[in-house]
């Protein structure tokens, strides 16, 4: 038998944090913006198979950066969440902010109670009717949660990309504009030069996804009339759109 | 330590929706319920629904079904759906007791919409097909008491570009129909108009006023299949699966079709 030593809850709980947010730190960034099209989720990831950005439900997206296992793990069990109680309620009654309590609750419980905190930060983004309207949560490793205006920025370069951002964004944005930004913005994370469309992984919750049109002619194609506003847009997508005028 | 927590990870990984609430909440699903003992004696008074014709044409697969639900010779409803589409490429129709029938279809939908969300990519459309032969095996204990559900399933196999059709008996077996299909009261004399309006390679449009016109000789013969409804205007639900995805094909376009049947068999003047 090994005597423990003491270690107060003070230093436990800044050891922890701080180990968190070194595995984070580590990772490549996400930008979530939200504009008049609807919300607009661009990520610094060159693999096009093992994705940061998923679906949760009809309006709901979920980003995330960090450690892929434990963020991939969240991912699933939002959706499972998010289906049943879709399924056992009504699918108007799925929402962001339920879903992000519960997001909250587990990192919290894994934060106080498991051998090593969660190293991961996530965005819930639901889109709305209109963009007052629209949420965006911000949920970190210790269970925090804040509600966003705009825009949010994550993982290691945060505060850098984050300030680029906000020199650029404004609520008037379409999604050509909103994706320009995001692409920008995390330009300064790298070394050098702009980022190339495979270079990233882009995604939109579009705002008119129900309405037989759609916001776009060529997001609409495939999107005709759907309550399913997420669209994951592929290279040709990304470099059709950025070529656009605002 | 390390053998048991890889193997428990590895058993909760499932992309199946069904098998999640099997085993999470088990209350949730429509089937896997113990009737009472004796419940079989008395069939329940529950509304049923009816016929519903599946055919393919040249491009793609259409499927149809009346708008009547019946409890006994009672008509429960007039308005009632039964063919649905279950997701981008495929659609669903159901015979049997509605109220299973219904929450059979949404859990179907879900169990689809969550592979995708789950695993990134559609499932294929033989694993769709198996899925939902698997929920109807899972009903059989209620269909042994009399509360059976029989689907039909039609849908656009993006891999081999051709449309497919899945008919299913109540033990969930899963059989491949090559020209067209029927279930519910009225699918015999559904089927005996098939046999003789169908021919290979339909267009699209000839495809809808064949499926209209085998639903109006089901409902000519079978009471518990309702006919196109100038009076209410209640014309059949028809979706049509092409390489495009599932569409509904418009009220306006029905009502055209269901109205020339109506007036050449006025014409015709014939008694049967």
């Amino acid at each position: 038998m090994t005597q423990q030593f003491y270690v107060s809850p003070e230093q436990l709980m800044k050891d922890r944090a701080d180990f968190a947010r070194k595995g984070i730190a580590r990772g490549r960034s996400v930008v979530v913006v939200s504009c008049q099209d609807g919300i607009a989720l661009v990520a610094e990831n060159p693999s096009p198979s093992l994705h940061k950005i998923g679906e949760i439900y009809d309006k709901i997206a979920f980003a995330a950066v960090g450690k892929y296992n434990e963020f991939e793990s969240l991912r699933q069990a939002g959706v499972r969440y998010a289906d049943v109680r879709g399924y056992s309620y009504d699918r108007e009654d799925v929402t962001a902010r339920g879903l992000a309590s519960v997001y909250a609750q587990s990192l919290g419980a894994v934060f106080t109670a498991e051998q090593k905190p969660f190293e991961v930060e996530l965005a819930v983004a639901e889109v709305a009717q209109t963009q007052d309207e629209d949420h965006l949560y911000r949920l970190t490793f210790d269970g925090s949660i804040a509600d966003e205006q705009g825009f949010i920025v994550m993982g290691g370069q945060a505060d850098r990309v984050s300030s680029a951002i906000a020199d650029g964004w404004r609520a008037s944005l379409r999604f050509p504009g909103a994706i320009r930004l995001a692409m920008g913005g995390l330009v300064t994370d790298a070394e050098a030069g702009a980022l190339p469309a495979t270079a990233v992984e882009v995604a939109v919750l579009d705002r008119l996804s129900e309405s037989s049109r759609g916001s776009r002619r060529e997001l609409s194609e495939s999107s005709r009339g759907s309550r399913r506003a997420f669209r994951r847009l592929n290279d040709a997508d990304i470099t059709a759109l950025l070529a656009e005028e605002d | 330590m390390q053998e048991p927590t890889a193997h428990q990870v590895a058993a909760n990984a499932t992309s199946s929706f069904t098998e999640h609430l099997q085993r999470d909440r088990p209350e949730l699903l429509p089937y896997n319920r113990d009737l009472p003992a004796g419940a079989a004696a008395a069939p329940l008074q529950v509304p049923h629904a009816t016929t519903i014709v599946a055919l393919s044409y040249e491009g793609g697969v259409l499927m149809a079904g009346d708008r009547r639900a019946t409890m006994g010779n009672v008509i429960a409803s007039r308005h009632i759906e039964k063919v649905f589409p279950a997701d981008h490429y495929s659609v669903l129709g159901i015979a049997g007791t509605a109220g299973i029938a219904i929450d059979l279809t949404r859990l179907f939908q879900v169990e689809l919409e969550h592979y995708e969300k789950i695993e990134g990519t559609l499932l294929s459309l033989e694993g769709k097909a198996n899925r939902l032969g698997a929920m109807i095996r899972g009903n059989l204990p209620m269909a042994l008491q009399g509360l059976a559900v029989v689907p039909l399933f039609a849908g656009f196999d993006t891999a081999a570009g051709v449309g497919r059709l899945f008919s299913y008996d109540v033990t969930g077996g899963r059989y491949e129909e090559r020209e067209h299909h029927t279930v519910g009261s009225g699918s015999v004399f559904a089927r005996g108009a098939l046999k003789k309006l169908w021919r290979p390679n339909l267009t699209e449009a000839e495809a809808v006023a064949v499926a209209v016109e085998s639903l109006y000789d089901a409902a000519d013969d079978d009471s518990a299949t309702g006919g196109p409804d100038p009076v209410r205007q209640l014309w059949p639900v028809v979706y049509t699966v092409s390489r495009s995805g599932a569409r509904r094909v418009p009220e306006s376009e029905l009502a055209a079709v269901a109205g020339s049947i109506i007036e050449a068999r006025t014409i015709a003047r014939r008694e049967a």
